[in-house]
């Protein structure tokens, strides 16, 4: 029967294409869009599907948005489908996020930290007032510069150097990657780091919110935000020495914890860690935020909340898995359907039969 | 390398249109886009986790003197790749070297070196000091 229904498609999806391909469009008299001005205009855009598809191309990214009329999880999932049509060449050397050349950098817990506060681009002091001049608005004012920053360790390095922060975990060797071994639990910090990573931001922003207003014990500090650009490295077997392939933009956050330790641990600060391709503040934040209560269980906390809940966050993270299960609903399920009608009407028939039985032995 | 990885293929075009000419090559490999994994570390500085993949093209050629040549660069441009491994194995070259680092990678630093001190000055220009009440109190 479904067989049929499909068949009988083909022409309506054909048309229902071009429709999609002329709407994406819009009116024709109106200039169209390039992938430069998506690319450089819509940037935090491009950012979030780079993140969420987990792979960085602004290019590709720009290009998905495009396709996808704007709809972010759409592009996520068009770049995360074109990630498998390429080989793998190498894993790059662990980021050095301390090297960063930053753009921004600021604490929330020291106000005259080593190397002091950069606001960067940011938003944070904007008004939030629809800005009505914008769209006809000359050449942008040329950002003002001065001199050159000075050198600005990770937080963690400096309140580590105290003894009061926990220091980071060993390297085991080894690291699992969701790109190629299913998710399975218990899952490790690296895979929980990996699968945040790439998080529907909607999803990390709300169960990280969830934990600040109660649902999980934590209390946190943003530690530290930086917003740069870092060298990515390899080691290609042909050379067998590490080269630099470029720069990419990144955020990271620090979120400080207060811990009040146990048998073997001193009362100190935890920290959770985000990451995220782009200049992606709010991604990073939640990230952090997750990271850290999903570590509610190995710092011996009660897991009480959904928010530390490493199999119902992870299982439920991915915003191209999530659209596709909800999405794939609207998909023709006559065969599955047909066999509940005839299951209720049934069981109907089966309860009107019991009820009249009963009716009778009353008389 | 690390030059060549942060240059279009246009500006290096450019700066060779005036340099000395590159020799002839073969194609041994590519270019081919492929992806790198992008390694971060939990906490900044503890164990490796994998944070995303990125896109990155490479080439690998053979000049006539039999100088192998490889490049790998961020991104799809396959032209970018190839110039940079011509470069990379005509570098190799002692007669070539000095006449090509000038003309293009030295031009090339010094623009790269150029914007990251242009975007540094002006992330130094959002430089702020916070006072807190008891500081200012304080005097």
């Amino acid at each position: 029967m479904a067989y049929v229904a499909v068949k009988g498609g083909e022409r309506a999806i054909d048309n229902a294409h071009a429709w999609l391909a002329d709407a994406r469009r819009g009116d024709p008299d109106l200039p169209a869009l390039t992938l430069a001005q998506i690319e450089q205009q819509l940037g935090r855009a491009v950012d979030r599907v780079m993140a969420e598809g987990a792979l960085h191309d602004r290019r590709l990214a720009a290009l998905a948005l495009m396709q996808a009329q704007g709809d972010v999880t759409e592009a996520a999932f068009l770049l995360r489908a074109y990630r498998t049509t390429l080989p793998r060449f190498a894993a790059g050397e662990p980021l050095d996020t301390a090297a960063m050349h930053l753009r921004r950098r600021v604490s929330a817990i020291y106000k005259d930290l080593p190397g002091g506060q950069m606001l960067g681009p940011t938003t944070d002091y904007t008004h939030r007032l629809l800005d009505f001049a914008l769209p006809t608005a000359s050449p942008a004012p040329a950002a003002r510069r001065t001199g050159e920053p000075k050198p600005m360790p990770r937080i963690g390095d400096i309140l580590g150097a105290e003894g009061l922060m926990e220091p980071d975990a060993a390297d085991p060797g080894s690291s699992g990657d969701l790109t190629r071994e299913p998710l399975a639990f218990p899952a490790a910090r690296d895979v929980r780091l990996q699968a945040l990573a790439r998080a529907d931001e909607g999803f990390l922003l709300g169960l990280g919110y969830s934990t600040q207003r109660g649902y999980g014990n934590t209390h946190p500090f943003v530690g530290e935000i930086r917003v740069g650009e870092t060298a990515v490295e390899i080691i290609p077997p042909e050379l067998g020495f590490p080269i630099s392939i470029g720069d990419i933009t990144l955020t990271e956050c620090q979120m400080v914890t207060q811990f009040r330790g146990s048998k073997t641990t001193p009362p100190q600060f935890t920290r959770g860690y985000g990451l995220a391709f782009g200049h992606s503040e709010r991604r990073a934040m939640a990230m952090s935020l997750l990271d850290r209560s999903l570590r509610a269980a190995e710092l011996g906390e009660d897991v009480v909340a959904p928010a530390q809940d490493v199999e119902f966050v992870l299982s439920h993270c991915d915003s191209i898995e999530a659209t596709g299960f909800v999405e794939h609903l609207k998909l023709p399920h006559y065969v599955d359907f047909q066999s509940e009608l005839e299951t209720i009407r049934r069981m109907r028939a089966d309860a009107m039969r019991g009820a009249l039985t009963e009716a009778e032995a009353a008389e | 390398m690390a030059v060549l990885a942060r240059a279009s293929a246009g500006e290096i075009e450019a700066r060779l249109a005036d340099g000395p000419e590159l020799p002839p090559h073969v194609r041994l490999r590519g270019p081919e886009t492929g992806m790198v994994m992008v390694r971060g570390r939990a906490g900044g500085s503890g164990a490796p986790f994998n944070l995303g993949e990125m896109t990155v093209t490479r080439c690998a050629v053979r000049l006539e003197s039999g100088t192998i040549g490889h490049a790998y660069v961020a991104g799809t441009d396959v032209k970018q790749a190839e110039l940079a491994a011509v470069l990379d194995a005509a570098l190799q070259d002692g007669g070539r070297q000095a006449g090509l680092q000038q003309a293009v990678i030295a031009p090339l630093a010094a623009l790269q070196a150029a914007r990251r001190a242009d975007e540094a000055a002006k992330a130094a220009a959002t430089s702020v000091e916070f006072f807190t009440m008891a500081t200012m109190r304080g005097g």
